[in-house]
């Protein structure tokens, strides 16, 4: 599957399926996680099921510092 | 109690988390100036160095109350996006409206800024807006219903103090929601001053994070911060253009 993430283009092997799987692919930290899908965030309760489908545009962002 | 919307704090003073030399000196400032409110940005992971460590790892979370800014935000739209990402994060519903509108200054731009709280507003969120010291535009903020007012006491990163300390006043003045004195601050006597112009907090991050000690500044800035409150509750004396003896004139007689 392939997918833009962060506006990046990358291609997904096929056991990534839903967001949960994607942010384990990429070894992200899921508490800190923020993730939008298609420019709709998507509710951190909910979203680790979320399907995901091929030309899918993917921002996953977190806090960092700032004043 | 610095009250801003549904919320209360102990300490007037909000830190922000940015540019700090690493995260131990970092946690040992921020433990140092008794802030109860940090401020954060919203970024994008980087999805190819996986697990950088962040700081919001390092603190107890439950502790503080977060308060993202949208920064990097030109436009009211991008502006709402930032702060909807933030609220996603389920840690905050205060966000810091910064829209910057010229590189070279950082200023913010007014437009968009008033368009940005307006939004933000209706979505329910409580607004901070950063503003410039423009007395007009900070009673517009407050009429849209922004929770609190954050005038720029000079450009950002700057360190040169309030530079329109009049405008300040002015803004206090005519507030009835709470005025925190946000950016330029250098040093604690500037923190001070904002306070005793009756500021009801000061926001700074870069006066701390680029001292070279950030851990004594931070503290500080604490009492700096208590200080300057306290002198203004206290309630100065009128300025004279003469002298006039805190010593008593009767029993002079001995000379």
């Amino acid at each position: 599957m392939n997918m833009i993430v962060n506006g990046r283009e990358v291609t997904l092997p096929e056991n990534v399926v839903t967001v949960r799987d994607l942010l384990d692919h990429f070894q992200l930290n899921k508490e800190l996680a923020i993730v939008e899908l298609n420019q709709s965030i998507l509710d951190k309760a909910t979203r680790d099921n979320k399907k995901l489908t091929n030309g899918d545009r993917v921002e996953i962002v977190q806090f960092v510092g700032g004043g | 109690m610095l009250k801003i919307g549904p919320y209360s704090f102990n300490s007037r003073l909000l830190l922000g988390t940015g540019k700090f030399p690493d995260f131990d000196t970092q946690k040992a400032a921020v433990e140092a100036s008794q802030t109860e409110i940090l401020t954060f940005a919203v970024r994008r992971m980087n999805i190819f160095e996986p697990n950088q460590p962040n700081f919001l790892e390092k603190i107890d979370v439950k502790k503080y109350t977060l308060l993202p800014n949208t920064a990097g935000a030109k436009t009211a739209e991008e502006a709402v996006r930032i702060a909807k990402l933030a609220k996603a994060s389920g840690l905050c519903d205060m966000i810091k409206v910064e829209v910057i509108g010229c590189d070279k200054t950082l200023l913010p731009d007014p437009i968009e800024t008033l368009k940005a709280s307006e939004m933000l507003l209706e979505e329910g969120f409580i607004v901070l807006p950063y503003t410039s010291d423009d007395v007009l535009l900070a009673k517009r903020l407050e009429d849209l219903g922004c929770h609190a007012i954050m005038p720029g006491a000079s450009p950002i990163g700057t360190g040169l103090g309030i530079v329109n300390p009049l405008n300040i006043h002015y803004i206090i003045e005519q507030s009835n929601v709470p005025v925190i004195v946000d950016a330029g601050i250098g040093v604690p006597s500037d923190a001070a001053k904002a306070m005793e112009l009756g500021a009801d907090g000061v926001l700074l991050n870069t006066a701390v994070s680029g001292a070279n000690d950030p851990v004594k500044m931070a503290e500080a800035m604490k009492y700096a911060v208590l200080a300057g409150h306290g002198g203004f509750e206290a309630g100065r004396i009128p300025k004279k253009l003469h002298a006039n003896a805190s010593s008593p004139l009767e029993g002079m007689s001995l000379l």
